[in-house]
């Protein structure tokens, strides 16, 4: 790093005029400047991984934040989880070793803690059965403003309804690669390594997931 | 740590059937899921970018902070001036007070002042008329006594 690079070698610069001018204490002085120059690498190595942790985070959060979104249909919730997905890889930044691209591994982590998430809210079902989930028809109200004419957004719309509405039938698994397929457009290898599954149990749970989109909207017909 | 799923427990095997290869989406499928996947980006964009709520929660708490330090400065100053006027009422009391021993000092002064007007003769002579009075009367009997002894 130039930066870095720049300033040892002022460091550098400075200590030796000292030494030359103590020549009598110069190991201490060396010693001395050594552990500042360590010092300094440090802290220059921990700025450019937070640098390089911040892009991680604008590049990635808004698809960490629309998967958990489309998971529980709760704003709020998928704030919140997408918070904590980041806090968690921001802990264990300096673990990831890059085996997977950033995305798969924070994916990971988000899937992790919505899965965590359900765990508990089914343990606190008698304590509480509020749920901020929003219903199906204002999740279909969205829809891009595009070209189309009134007849074919609410064709749209009901088709988008009949989809969430199957979306909400299927087992965690199989919403969760369903999703990561057709919203997140991953490959089966990036889901596979996102869920921890192997490819093949990735298609069939997607065959399974398909199947009954397709079966819901085949019979709304 | 992160492997959550266990392939086992489903009992899916990596050989299971290719359903997915075998059951490809129809267009009217993929024209579903296109609007679907519009749809929920659509809503995660605008929940994304949408105004957060933590925003208001600040006014308000600025507000609320505002009302308080308010009410507190009320609070402060009401006790200060009822505080003044309280020793303000005290002094005056104080002052009446002190202007009507003041007065009756006065009075008492005077008072004394005019006592010490009479003197000592004075009061020496008004003695001395009184008992000059007194004692022929007192000893009048005793004279009446001799006089009527002379007479016999």
């Amino acid at each position: 790093m130039p930066q870095s690079f720049g300033l040892n070698r002022e460091c550098l610069r400075i200590v030796g005029g000292v030494v030359n001018l103590h020549p009598v204490r110069a190991s201490t002085w060396v010693m001395a400047a050594g552990t500042a120059l360590d010092a300094m690498a440090i802290t220059t190595a921990d700025d450019a991984a937070a640098r390089e942790f911040a892009h991680v985070v604008e590049r990635h959060r808004p698809q960490i934040f629309r998967f958990l979104l489309s998971s529980t249909r709760d704003v709020d919730l998928a704030e919140t989880l997408t918070q904590e997905c980041f806090l968690k890889a921001h802990r264990n930044w300096g673990g990831f070793r890059g085996e997977s691209s950033a995305m798969t591994w924070l994916m990971r982590i988000a899937i992790n803690l919505q899965k965590d998430h359900w765990r508990n809210r089914r343990m606190q079902f008698w304590r509480t059965t509020r749920t901020n989930s929003v219903d199906l028809d204002e999740a279909s109200e969205w829809l891009p403003s595009g070209e189309s004419s009134i007849e074919q957004q609410l064709l749209a719309k009901e088709r988008v309804k009949q989809v969430w509405t199957a979306v909400k039938g299927l087992s965690e698994r199989q919403r969760t690669v369903f999703l990561l397929r057709y919203v997140e457009e991953q490959e089966l290898s990036e889901i596979a390594a996102a869920t921890g599954l192997s490819e093949g149990t990735v298609k069939a749970h997607l065959s399974r997931a398909v199947a009954k989109v397709r079966l819901e909207l085949g019979g709304r017909r | 740590m992160m492997r959550r799923f266990d392939d086992k427990r489903d009992g899916l095997k990596e050989q299971a059937v290719d359903l997915h290869d075998a059951e490809l989406p129809d267009a009217e499928f993929e024209e579903a899921l296109k609007d679907f996947k519009s749809s929920v980006h659509a809503w995660s964009d605008a929940a994304y970018s949408r105004p957060r709520t933590v925003t208001r929660e600040v006014r308000v708490r600025s507000w609320r902070l505002a009302a308080g330090w308010a009410m507190g400065c009320v609070l402060v100053a009401g006790s200060l001036s009822g505080g003044l006027l309280e020793r303000q009422h005290r002094l005056d009391l104080a002052r009446i007070a002190a202007e009507q021993r003041a007065v009756e000092q006065q009075r008492q002064q005077r008072e004394q002042q005019a006592r010490a007007k009479i003197t000592d003769e004075v009061l020496l002579a008004e003695v001395d008329s009184d008992v000059s009075r007194q004692v022929p009367s007192a000893m009048e009997p005793l004279a009446q006594m001799m006089a009527d002894d002379e007479t016999k």
